[in-house]
């Protein structure tokens, strides 16, 4: 996905001399044909992330459209304020890409896992959130953002993730199969793992609806309703704390619908996590695990 | 209006609104005076436009002393100061660029505007940045990884002025932290630095003049609350807002001395 990025990212910048790559000195081996190629719209700020973010707003502010990378944590949560204030309040184009999502960097730590990313970026007026599950949608999320107004979040997982066949739209989930037994929404590093899930239901002979929730801000209120008005049971499934992220959007548009609902949110408790071990691994031991189990038992009390 | 209105204009507006940092706004006043007087070209007729230098108050506590020179120079309606930090008002306490075109950048927070000026300088090299920021603010971490990127980029058309008036939230800054060297902390990361007199308006509109190899700092000794006896070298004056008395002789004073 990183390397989807930054192929798309570098077709986009032949064409529109707006666009600059800075990254507080992380991206080694992924970044350099962006240096290459464009010497003099490639900055490494170096470890340094609050002046990365400023100068990036500055950049913006000056008619021109930065890309800030690093891993999640280094370029969201340290940075935050700086993001408030020169990003979010100014309403800049900056474009803020996290690598990373969830678990992705496991057994480097929790230093370097992200799960409070997307709570974090949805409380800041002006910000758009986006959270790509795959290689197209890291496409079209990437194309798109070069002429977004106001700034943008993309939050990148880190392995080979699939690529499906199909287009989005910002602020729209995207159908990835077609169902009409339960709706499984998920986001980000989740969707591969929601679509195998999905398939073992469709082996069974039943009907998942996937839906990939590449957009956490605007949020697509209007297909929570449908599936409400549908009385569907809703699923939702992130590599993020349940607060903040998917679960908390579903929920807001669930709460704020006057309809009922059956749903059952899969996300990380609010913990930080102390197992060892690759995402698999960690993801395995914090609630991320035997999808099919727990949504069958889930489905069971329907 | 003259430097001594805009002056009187800062003393007003701490009068009616009963907001703080008065000195600080004194403090800075003669500074954003020579940058937008003599030597950054912003007009009433490029103003709403990129294509012009850029001035950033980093210290976005000294809010007033910017809109009084905004106004000074017509780049900010003159009735927007009788606007400001009340109900219903234009201008907020610390800065909001959505308040005006003339207001190049938020802030309020510390150690914000050198980052984003340096950003506007690469933007475009064709044009000059001016940041001004407190001696106080110098002990934001972010200053120095922008004093540090700035030096390595080798940025020509950025200028940081320090407003160094040596008095900051509870006591003197260099009681808190030892800046009295400030000059040889920019020097020491490569910049072009002078010390100035901050109130002596023609050594400032020298040095800000001069060209540059690289960044460029001026380090300017100040006097909080300039220019008004019983407010000079006064913490007090960071937080208190004059009563009617006190703006009647500190308005007096202002028109002897100017």
């Amino acid at each position: 996905m990183r390397s989807t990025f930054l192929e798309t990212l570098l077709e986009e910048a032949r064409k529109d001399e707006r666009i600059y790559l800075i990254t507080p000195d992380l991206g080694y081996g992924v970044l350099e044909s962006f240096g290459q190629e464009f010497p003099n719209r490639f900055i490494n700020a170096g470890i340094a992330e609050q002046n990365a973010i400023g100068m990036a707003a500055g950049l913006a502010l000056n008619g021109k459209v930065p890309y800030v990378y690093s891993i999640i944590p280094f370029v969201v949560s340290r940075p935050y304020e700086q993001i408030k204030v020169d990003v979010a309040y100014m309403n800049t184009n900056v474009r803020l890409v996290g690598v990373g999502a969830g678990f992705s960097y496991g057994p480097a730590g929790a230093t370097h896992h992200s799960l409070d990313d997307l709570a974090l970026m949805r409380a800041l007026p002006n910000m758009t959130v986006t959270a790509p599950g795959s290689l197209n949608e890291t496409e079209d999320l990437v194309r798109y953002s070069v002429h977004h107004k106001g700034p943008m979040y993309i939050r990148l997982a880190k392995r080979g993730e699939p690529r499906y066949d199909y287009k989005i739209e910002i602020g729209k989930m995207a159908k990835v199969l077609e169902g009409k037994d339960f709706a499984l929404i998920a986001t980000s590093n989740m969707l591969e793992d929601a679509y195998q899930t999905a398939k073992m239901y469709q082996e069974e002979g039943k009907s998942p609806l996937l839906l990939s929730a590449h957009t956490l801000k605007p949020f697509d209120k209007e297909t929570i309703l449908q599936l409400l008005r549908r009385n569907m049971p809703i699923i939702t499934l992130e590599e993020h704390n349940i607060i903040g992220g998917l679960a908390s959007a579903v929920s807001e548009a669930i709460a704020l619908s006057s309809l009922g609902a059956h749903f059952f949110p899969i996300a990380v408790a609010d913990v930080f996590s102390h197992v060892v071990g690759s995402q698999k691994h960690i993801k395995e031991h914090l609630g991320l695990g035997n999808l099919k189990q727990r949504i069958d038992g889930f489905l069971k009390t329907i | 209006m003259s430097l001594a209105d805009i002056k009187k204009s800062i003393l007003s507006m701490a009068a009616y609104s009963k907001a703080s940092h008065v000195g600080s706004a004194l403090s800075v006043a003669d500074i954003l005076y020579v940058i937008y007087g003599k030597v950054a070209h912003i007009t009433p007729q490029n103003v709403s436009s990129l294509d012009r230098d850029k001035v950033i108050l980093s210290k976005g506590h000294a809010s007033t002393a910017l809109y009084a020179t905004l106004a000074e120079f017509g780049l900010l309606p003159r009735e927007y100061l009788d606007a400001y930090y009340i109900d219903g008002g234009k201008l907020p306490g610390h800065l909001d660029k959505e308040a005006s075109c003339a207001i190049d950048a938020s802030s309020g927070s510390l150690g914000h505007g050198l980052s984003l000026g340096l950003g506007m300088a690469l933007a475009k090299p064709q044009y000059q940045v001016f940041v001004v920021l407190g001696d106080g603010e110098c002990e934001e971490g972010s200053v120095w990884e922008g004093v540090m990127l700035a030096s390595a980029l080798k940025v020509k058309n950025l200028t940081a002025v320090v407003d160094a008036n040596n008095l900051q939230g509870f006591c003197h800054t260099n009681d808190i932290m030892p800046l009295s060297h400030l000059a040889d902390k920019f020097k020491a990361f490569g910049w072009e630095t002078y010390t100035a007199d901050g109130h002596n308006l023609s050594q400032l509109e020298t040095l800000l003049k001069q060209p540059a190899q690289g960044p460029k700092a001026i380090i300017a000794r100040t006097i909080k609350g300039h220019g008004v006896s019983f407010m000079e070298n006064q913490l007090k004056w960071h937080y208190k807002s004059p009563n009617p008395e006190e703006l009647t002789q500190a308005c007096a004073e202002i028109d002897i001395k100017e």
